[in-house]
């Protein structure tokens, strides 16, 4: 079997096992639907996480807009699915919202990609203030009382099965060439450039998948919360999403993931205890960046073709 | 092959370089210098399609280039080594290689290119698994370097390889330049170590502040006395 293979395997394996573990445990009740809530919002989270690490970890654009595009597949997935309340207008409203999303984000990408660092984060949040003004100015979305009575069509395996194709459309587009090029232009755009890469090209291909998935992730959480309000998708919301990937690390996907279900966890462990919660989730985040400023995982992935080395090295040693 | 007539650059409203002839034949080492400002990088930087000129034209192999995007100068063969070792950390060496062929489609061609590379500079194949943000100054010079051969040009553009170096180094990479230039790559260079640049270069032209002043073979610049006296210390 090649390592390829073998690869593949571990990670199929890994996915179905995980899929297992949650449908035995909510058979069995031990995650009852209060749990269930923060099931939800992990898989969502890993959906934003890992789509704007690929904006900021991946192409080293600092965006600080990501809960608009959330925002733009919430709304076009709750007016769709609230016209057709089936599955089609479900996967409709999705596309349509991934659709919307990636032509928004090629609109703003054009002139605020030639922005650096501390510009660009200003730009993509204002980019992100502007969507959720808009919808707030609008009919159509119902204004500040938002959109409510939207239909139940999210259920906890499709986001599972989603946020999965998003980690294998994102991992496979860190490997590709353009994602090899695009983090060339992360690391020095000049040299990038002077080797006939074009810079602009891989930051907008970066930025779209990324926002894209953005709208995904906001087709869910409109389709299982019921309710969706502008305020939901502020400024604190992509600060909630860049905390994650900060703190898995700027680059690593499997570091976004992680961190996704840890915070999710520490969230819901902690729920009981109010103001303190916020102070110890806090302190977490200040002790990583005081240990290991680069994240917890840095750049580093874990990958599945480590696990066989490691059992080579066993093996030898003994 | 590479024919530089009246080029004008600005940079907003400061003009860089002002009316800028030159030229660069098949085979030749040429060598641009000239002191801080003078407009050295502008100039490789229009050729290679970087930055877009005011006026004037670059035309290799006859056919005007000055218009052309970065991508397509590398497709023509003409390959740039930025000023200041801009190596990709958090990439292998071998990783930073691979990329300097990235328009290329020819495997079979890459992998012997990559051979002929590591054979120029055997320190990148010791290293060819560590990232490329640990190498010292000189080796990724050499990096960058190897990596602009990858797209195997007809001309290299090199800006600075001297800079930041010690002297060790900056005659091994010269040698090198000279080998790669004798099997066949077309060499423009630019330098403020006048001598050493001169020394390895069929012809050069000296730069002040925008416009070409003085233009001679490599060893009549260095022994003309203008050189002598704003370049070699007398």
């Amino acid at each position: 079997m090649s390592k390829r293979m073998k690869t593949i395997l571990v990670w199929v394996g890994a996915a179905i096992l995980g899929f297992a573990l949650i449908q035995i445990a909510i058979l069995t009740g031990w995650i009852t639907r209060y749990y269930e809530m923060t099931l939800m919002l992990i898989l969502i989270n890993i959906m934003l996480a890992v789509g704007l690490n690929l904006i900021v970890g991946i192409s080293g654009q600092l965006s600080l807009g990501h809960a608009g595009f959330m925002a733009i597949g919430a709304y076009t997935t709750g007016i769709v699915t609230k016209m057709m309340p089936n599955l089609g207008g479900f996967a409709l409203g999705i596309l349509g919202g991934v659709v919307l999303s990636g032509i928004v984000a090629y609109i703003v990408g054009i002139p605020t990609l030639r922005l650096k660092g501390d510009y660009l984060a200003i730009a993509t949040l204002g980019v992100g203030e502007i969507i959720r003004i808009t919808i707030l100015n609008l009919d159509i979305t119902n204004g500040a009382r938002g959109l409510s009575g939207i239909p139940k069509l999210a259920t906890w395996y499709y986001a599972y099965i989603v946020a999965l194709l998003i980690i294998l459309v994102a991992a496979n587009y860190v490997n590709s060439s353009p994602g090899r090029a695009t983090i060339s232009v992360r690391e020095d755009e000049i040299a990038a450039e002077s080797l006939g890469i074009n810079t602009k090209k891989y930051k907008m291909i970066a930025f779209m998948i990324g926002t894209m998935t953005a709208a995904v992730a906001g087709s869910f959480h409109a389709t299982y919360y019921q309710l969706i309000v502008p305020s939901q998708f502020d400024f604190v919301r992509s600060i909630d999403i860049l905390i994650m990937v900060v703190l898995g690390g700027m680059g690593s996907l499997t570091g976004s993931i992680f961190a996704a279900v840890f915070l999710g966890l520490l969230n819901h462990f902690l729920a009981d205890y109010g103001a303190f919660r916020v102070i110890l989730y806090a302190i977490a985040l200040i002790l990583v960046m005081i240990f290991k400023p680069s994240g917890l995982f840095g750049r580093k992935e874990i990958k599945a073709s480590k696990l066989f080395n490691w059992k080579k090295k066993e093996a030898s040693r003994s | 092959m590479l024919e530089v007539k009246d080029l004008t650059v600005h940079y907003g409203a400061i003009e860089a370089i002002h009316n800028i002839s030159f030229s660069v034949k098949e085979g030749e080492i040429v060598s641009l210098i000239g002191a801080n400002g003078a407009g050295k990088t502008t100039i490789l930087k229009t050729i290679s399609g970087l930055i877009q000129p005011t006026n004037g034209q670059v035309s290799y192999y006859n056919k005007a280039i000055e218009k052309e995007s970065a991508k397509q100068v590398v497709k023509e063969g003409i390959s740039h080594v930025p000023e200041g070792r801009h190596v990709f950390g958090g990439m292998t060496v071998f990783e930073n290689l691979e990329m300097g062929a990235f328009l290329r489609k020819d495997k079979e061609g890459v992998k012997s290119d990559l051979k002929r590379i590591y054979s120029y500079f055997p320190i990148l194949e010791e290293r060819k698994k560590q990232d490329a943000a640990t190498l010292s100054g000189g080796e990724q010079q050499m990096l960058a370097m190897g990596r602009a051969l990858m797209s195997r040009p007809k001309l290299l553009l090199l800006d600075e390889p001297s800079m930041g170096l010690a002297p060790i180094y900056i005659q091994s990479i010269f040698d090198i330049i000279k080998e790669i230039n004798k099997e066949g790559t077309t060499v423009l260079l630019i330098e403020q170590n006048a001598k050493v640049a001169l020394q390895i270069a069929d012809r050069g032209y000296v730069l002040e502040s925008g416009e070409v002043v003085q233009t001679g073979t490599g060893q009549e610049l260095l022994e003309s006395d203008a050189v002598q006296k704003a370049y070699l210390g007398g």
